[in-house]
């Protein structure tokens, strides 16, 4: 591997994880419905979600890709510090955004937010002591989902965690198609403006679903 | 102008160096920083004092050669200009500059503010070449270049090789220097025969020299004192695909 396939693996890996996102967020949206109906349309699409053989194989890709994404990061951050040099007075940062300088502090915070939601819902959904059922027989998730936004530090570190990633994806995506190769001035700058709604748009909208749950409950 | 000077002093490759505080009377704003540099060595000369050493030649800004990070910046607080178009007026009276030099793990330091930038020539001569058969000068329209290519190949090409880019980079990356090598002879049709070898063997030898990972902070174009863009190092990303590819493809 040199530098830019480490970068190539970055893009590609990343750029999945924004695909992912979009559907996550998608589905998401039916919180946002009236309770009773929010709970039998999210739990039976959480059904489908965990059991659907095509949608099962799409994880196994997500997981490998959030290692990957993770680990190539660690490579080339370490890589990174050795090849860079430290000045007495450096103001070097006047350059370029400070975002793109922290994609690793602000990977590690949506990290430290991923094993959390992990937590909260996948591990307990899947592995948990969990036998709570809606009308239609499935797994009443949106019952754990109500139950954790009621604590407000859980609420807290999601909506920071989506500022995080709105900067991560912000950078992320400009600097993703560019290690894959995209340069045309044109598509470069189309994509910077894309990239820009998209995130916002996609972090908005993950933000407010802890937000309307917990004010919703309380 | 009266300027307080902390300058980088080491003694050669091995040895640890340390800033060392000068002060210079006189300067004049219309001198040039190089200028100022070497107002500041020949007080030191008159005193036995061993001069500052720093790269410098044409000292009009084409060369690329000068080079000094001044108060953490390289070529200075000015954007898109090399340390010898830099002019004292750019101070202010009484102020202090602290002047390193360029600093990466592909740039090693061999005295006080001279580093090396052997790998950039290791770099050219890598791939960084066209071959033609030797003879009598082809008339000049046997290959059409169009107006666009032409002056793409040349916004490319003005690269001047001075390392700015590499000591701006938090990664110590040559990205934006080897694709602007890469990308003035890809576009050119003279070049394409070449086009693949070069773009793999330029960089392969440019993570041989221990230079970083791009990370499109965008930092080495602000600081270019030619404002080469970035997009360079897209194009190279995307003649390394290119060239991958078609490797793969033939076996």
């Amino acid at each position: 591997m040199n530098t830019l396939s480490r970068k190539i693996v970055m893009a590609a890996t990343g750029l999945f994880l924004c695909l992912f996102l979009l559907i996550h967020c998608l589905g998401n949206t039916q919180l946002f419905l009236e309770p009773e109906q929010a709970k039998l349309s999210f739990n039976a699409y959480s059904h489908f979600m965990t059991t659907n053989p095509i949608v099962k194989i799409i994880s196994y890709v997500l997981y490998l890709s959030i290692i990957g994404h993770v680990v190539y990061a660690l490579i080339i951050t370490l890589k990174n510090r050795k090849a860079g040099g430290l000045y007495k007075r450096d103001n070097r940062g006047r350059a370029s955004k400070w975002y793109s300088r922290n994609m690793g502090l602000l990977g590690t915070i949506v990290l430290v937010f991923l094993v959390t939601h992990f937590a909260n819902f996948w591990y307990i959904y899947r592995f948990g002591e969990f036998t709570a059922v809606d009308a239609n027989g499935n797994k009443d998730l949106f019952l754990l989902v109500q139950e954790t936004f009621t604590n407000l530090w859980i609420v807290i570190l999601y909506v920071v965690a989506m500022i995080a990633l709105c900067y991560h994806l912000i950078h992320g995506i400009n600097s993703g198609v560019r290690s894959l190769g995209l340069f045309h001035p044109k598509f470069v700058r189309w994509i910077n403006v894309i990239g820009i709604i998209y995130s916002v748009v996609l972090c908005v909208g993950f933000a407010l679903m802890p937000l309307y749950m917990y004010f919703t409950q309380n | 102008m009266k300027l307080h000077l902390k300058i980088w002093r080491q003694k050669d490759r091995k040895s640890e160096g340390k800033l060392v505080d000068y002060t210079l009377d006189n300067v004049n704003t219309h001198m040039s920083f190089l200028e100022m540099l070497d107002t500041l060595n020949e007080e030191l000369i008159l005193k036995n004092e061993e001069p500052v050493e720093f790269d410098h030649d044409c000292r009009e800004g084409i060369c690329g050669q000068c080079g000094v990070v001044i108060n953490g910046n390289a070529h200075g607080p000015l954007k898109n200009t090399t340390t010898c178009q830099l002019h004292m007026r750019e101070f202010k009276d009484g102020e202090t500059i602290l002047i390193e030099p360029f600093r990466a793990a592909g740039f090693p330091v061999k005295k006080d503010l001279k580093v090396d930038r052997s790998a950039f020539d290791r770099i050219i001569s890598s791939g960084g070449y066209v071959s033609v058969n030797t003879g009598q000068a082809p008339e000049a329209n046997t290959i059409p270049v169009s107006h666009e290519v032409a002056e793409a190949a040349f916004d490319s090409a003005a690269c001047l090789g001075c390392g700015a880019c590499v000591a701006t980079c938090k990664n110590g990356s040559a990205a934006l220097f080897t694709a602007a090598k890469i990308t003035q002879l890809a576009i050119l049709p003279q070049s394409k025969e070449e086009r693949k070898q070069r773009a793999l063997r330029m960089i392969w030898q440019m993570d041989q020299e221990g230079f970083g990972h791009c990370s499109n902070t965008e930092a080495c174009e602000v600081e270019c004192p030619q404002g080469i863009s970035v997009l360079n190092i897209a194009r190279m990303n995307y003649e390394y695909n290119r060239a991958s590819f078609l490797k793969f493809k033939k076996k």
